[in-house]
């Protein structure tokens, strides 16, 4: 055990800490702690009062265990009390315990407030420092609003001690990065820029920082910050190496000043004024020539400290942008550096080309450094590194270089991190895009991307290529053909069989002609894969199946063979069966124009902007974005509306809704409830129409279960159409309020709701008639084992105008429409009514 | 910065200081996960890294590992330098510092860090006037510690 010679060293902590290590098990330690936890605790609570070395050494030792990983759930008022003491090692502790657990309540809070705010105002700068010190540890809401306005005055008043402005400046910076409402700005703003010409190089190193955050938020207050600043830059930048004396770091003059000094003036454009242009000029020229002199000594120290001026002076010269000399050389520096025997600088330079990449200058001079970079990507042994250059190559790529870059970047994708693959397919599917001039290269691209990385291709990609393949004809033979060998692949991506099954089905009679890819081989091959993919890739596929039913009516029976069998059409997915179902029906009943029309090419998609840009940009963040995107804004394609499989069926089924002729579409055989539109003689003649053209609810409206939702026409129904109930009646395929019939007399209205298994139907019975109905009464009945599922059924009636409630079987059928649905939902209905 | 983090090869966290606030489970996530990752880096690698989207800089001395998060936009070799003052401080403090010291005095690295770096930014580039401070307070407590001897010696 190490003897602590400095101050009085607590002998009972340092055993303590001594058994701690000594424990063999984990149980062993967790019980000596809670030992001393519980022993810490009678102290606490004996009744002699503890004198100060002994609360500093508990305290001190309930900080151990604390930051050993366990909680503590008291000591915090005995660390406060320490505050209070004139000795400074327990206030200290206490100040450490109490910026370390920082605790909310409030009535601790304020008396560490006014413990700080005495020690603030005791003139003592070894005090007042520690409580500038806990002030910026926390940095809570409530110290801002005790001290935002006290700090500023300490910072800037003339009797304040330099080592006190240090920390009043720093901490000001942290209540103003927590709560930056509370600081105002006011008159010692102007003084705070003076500091830069302080005298002590400490002042100026804290004030500087406070500055630059500062200035990013009010940059007109503090813009004379800049001319100092270049003159203070100067002043180090052409100094000896013995002027600065203890600010001097392995022969380098003030590397961390200069480096803050940098940053400052990189959040500002280029100064204005000629003068102290032309002197910041000079430095960074000085700066830039200094890396090429040899250096002063051979310690690491002295490189980094000298490189890390060079590489924030590259910043503020890329940041400029304006200055194509330096830009040159900077870029040139950083060619040099890609080559180093440092890994460290390597790194560094490949990170800081990125961002010079994008600046036009330059451009063309870091397109030089290529085939570095692309060694880098190959040989580098630090992942991070093969990384930086991967992000190099991306920013660097342009029309002459694409090809080149994008292949490099596919043969690094197959031995990437996984970490980084998933931005990886993102950029490559950006480059490819963006750089096509020949687009059988783009779909080779995005089909090699899914080869390689299927996992990380996310949709946003292959519903681009897809979007792109509908748009271009030129292409579509020729994906059709990529895609047909690349699915003959024994394992085959799941993104390969949906990019695949759609192009095939678009697409698939472009290939037809050749007896290798004829229509059924193409089928048996995409259902090979079938049984293997998830349920949304199924659904495109079943999408895939019936426009090949167009396309190729030979293949009609075993499709619809396939279609018809159990695992389809009684799927417990909902989507697949409903597709199964309907694809079947549609194929067996629509006449070869109808399917045609449904299923017609898709058209081009409008266009709109690449999601796939926008995907990168939440991935990383908008740095790392590079140029090239900035000037995308008009590309062709568009996006996808809902979804790549969803698309062609919704249209298809609009095409279909528009087509069908509609009144034969009975669905719920209300035709031969309906009355016939007879004129009405009288109100009672009328009931008596009413009643006796019902009739018993007619099964013939016998619901076909694969009917019903279809949007073809299904029944055998030999009623009559009364053709406006039809119509009216089609639309409850997809809505939930409307006319639900309506003859000369009546109209009635419904309004739906469902939630989840529970469904909600009112029903509005409208008057048409100028006389009143009499005896008006509705009922509901259900048929066989769906009645229990109605839960609760309240007749209500609602007065509108002069109407009356009339009788009507309607109910039944409208029951039906309820408990079937819910049937397709797969869920046990329980329908309410009212 | 961040936060900084020093922690021995076993992965045992010997100081973390937070200059973000973050809640305490927050703490301990992040710390589990970036111990993991920098302890599975090699050591020809460089010594920075890109984790989450802040930017690691890290440096083993002897068995201890420094690590600190910087943002996106804060110069990394001048992070290392901070890395190597702060040793360097810690070093002529202690006499040949070793993570014993550190482990024993933990609350003296605490307060040397303080007068070093303040609220993530560095305050006193000086080595002199650093340790300078950091005596004044020593000497404090040894006046009034020697006092009390005396004190007690003569009743």
């Amino acid at each position: 055990m190490p003897a602590v010679s400095k101050g009085d060293g607590m002998r009972g902590l340092a055993v303590f800490i001594s058994d701690i290590r000594n424990c063999k098990s984990k149980e062993a330690e967790i019980k000596r702690i809670n030992k001393e936890l519980a022993n810490i605790r009678s102290k606490f609570k004996g009744d002699k009062a503890l004198d100060g070395y002994s609360k500093k050494k508990y305290v001190c030792k309930l900080l151990f265990i604390f930051l050993l990983g366990h909680d503590i759930d008291f000591g915090h008022m005995e660390a406060v009390n320490l505050l209070s003491s004139n000795k400074y090692t327990e206030k200290q502790i206490g100040y450490l315990f109490i910026s370390v657990l920082v605790n909310s309540n409030s009535e601790l809070i304020r008396l560490i407030n006014n413990a700080i705010k005495n020690d603030l105002s005791s003139r003592n700068p070894t005090f007042m420092c520690l409580a500038l010190h806990c002030i910026a540890n926390v940095g809570s809401r409530e110290m801002a609003e005790a001290f935002a306005s006290e700090i500023p005055r300490i910072l800037v008043a003339g009797d304040t001690m330099d080592s006190v402005k240090q920390s009043a400046a720093l901490c000001l910076l942290r209540l103003y990065k927590t709560s930056p409402d509370l600081v105002l700005m006011g008159e010692w703003t102007s003084r705070v820029v003076h500091l830069l010409n302080d005298q002590h190089m400490g002042v100026v190193t804290a004030a500087i920082s406070l500055i630059t955050c500062l200035s990013q938020k009010n940059p007109d207050e503090f813009k004379t910050c800049v001319s100092l600043a270049v003159s203070r830059l100067s002043r180090i930048v052409s100094s000896a190496s013995t002027d600065l004396q203890d600010y001097t770091y392995y022969f380098v003059p003030a590397p961390w000043l200069s480096c803050k000094l940098l940053r400052l003036l990189q959040c500002y454009p280029p100064p204005e004024d000629g003068a102290v242009k032309g002197r910041l000029v000079e430095c960074l020229e000085t700066i830039l020539n200094k890396a090429q002199e040899p250096p002063k000594s051979k310690k690491v120290q002295h490189s980094n400290a000298k490189n890390a001026i060079l590489f924030e002076a590259i910043s503020l010269i890329i940041h400029y942008d304006s200055e194509p000399n330096l830009l040159v050389r900077a870029c040139n520096q950083l060619g040099q550096f890609l080559q180093h025997r440092e890994t460290n600088l390597r790194y560094l330079a490949l990170e800081s080309m990125c961002t010079l990449a994008s600046s036009e200058f330059s451009h063309e001079a870091v397109k030089t450094h290529i085939e570095t970079v692309i060694n880098a990507l190959k040989t580098e042994r630090d992942v991070s590194v093969r990384q930086r250059a991967a992000d190099l190559l991306y920013a660097m790529c342009d029309r002459s270089n694409a090809k080149q870059i994008v292949a490099e970047m596919l043969s690094y994708l197959e031995t990437a991190d996984y970490s980084i693959r998933e931005e990886m397919v993102l950029k490559v599917a950006i480059l490819a895009e963006k750089y096509a001039v020949d687009y059988s290269w783009y779909v080779d691209t995005i089909l090699n991307l899914i080869r390689i990385a299927g996992d990380y291709v996310s949709e946003e990609v292959w519903y681009r290529v897809i979007q792109i393949v509908i748009n271009r004809d030129d292409v579509q033979g020729y994906a059709a053909k990529t895609v047909f060998e690349a699915l003959q692949a024994p394992a085959c991506h799941e993104n390969m069989v949906k990019v695949g099954g759609y192009i095939l089905g678009e697409f698939g009679n472009l290939i037809a002609g050749d007896p290798r890819s004829s229509p059924l081989v193409q089928f048996n091959l995409l259902h090979s894969k079938f049984h293997l993919c998830s349920v949304p890739t199924r659904a495109l596929l079943l999408s895939a199946y019936i426009k090949f039913i167009n396309l190729f009516p030979e293949t009609k029976a075993t499709i619809q063979e396939v279609l018809r069998c159990d695992s389809q059409i009684r799927n417990s997915d909902v989507e697949l069966q409903q597709r199964a179902v309907e694809y079947l029906k549609l194929s067996s009943i629509a006449s070869t124009d109808v399917l045609a029309t449904v299923l017609e090419e898709m058209p081009p998609f409008p266009e709109r902007e690449s999601s796939i840009l926008a995907k990168l940009k939440k991935k990383k963040g908008p740095g790392a974005v590079s140029v090239t995107e900035l000037e995308d804004s008009k590309r062709e394609g568009g996006e996808l509306n809902g979804g790549g499989d969803r698309g062609p069926d919704t249209s298809a089924m609009s095409a279909s809704n528009a087509s069908t002729p509609s009144p034969s579409a009975d669905l719920l055989g209300i035709r031969s409830s309906a009355p016939a539109g007879t004129a009405p003689a009288s109100a009672g003649n009328l009931l008596v129409d009413v009643f006796s053209e019902a009739g018993p609810a007619a099964p013939s409206a016998a619901v076909n279960d694969d009917g019903f939702l279809s949007s073809a026409p299904p029944s055998e129904d030999p009623a009559p159409p009364l053709s406006e109930a039809d119509e009216l009646l089609n639309k409850f395929v997809c809505k939930n309020n409307g006319v639900l019939f309506e003859n000369q007399l009546l109209q009635i209205g419904i309004k739906s709701e469902y939630r989840q298994n529970l469904g909600r139907m009112y029903l509005f019975y409208g008057n048409k008639t100028s006389v009143q109905f009499a005896s008006f009464t509705t009922s509901v009945s259900c048929p066989g084992e769906l009645q229990s599922h109605i839960l609760s059924v309240q007749l209500c009636f609602s007065i509108f105008r002069n109407y009356q409630s009339l009788k009507s079987d309607f109910w039944s059928t409208v029951c039906k429409t309820i408990l079937n649905r819910s049937k397709f939902q797969n869920l046990h209905p329980s329908v309410i009514v009212i | 910065m961040q936060f900084m983090l020093l922690f021995s090869r076993q992965g045992k966290l010997r100081l973390q200081k937070w200059y973000v606030p973050l809640s305490d489970k927050e703490k301990k996530k992040i710390t589990r996960e970036l111990v993991q990752t920098v302890l599975a880096r090699k050591p020809k690698m460089c010594s920075f890294l890109e984790w989450r989207d802040l930017k690691i800089v890290y440096k083993r001395y002897a068995s201890l590992y420094f690590c600190c998060a910087i943002e996106d936009q804060d110069n990394e070799l001048i992070t290392l330098e901070i890395i190597h003052r702060y040793v360097e401080l810690l070093d002529k403090y202690f006499g040949s510092v070793c993570e014993l010291d550190i482990i024993f005095n933990f609350e003296k690295a605490y307060f040397i860090l303080d007068e070093f770096l303040l609220g993530g930014e560095a305050q006193e580039t000086s080595k002199k006037n650093v340790l300078k401070a950091i005596e004044q307070a020593d000497l404090l407590q040894e006046v009034r510690h020697l006092i009390k001897i005396t004190v007690d010696k003569v009743f």
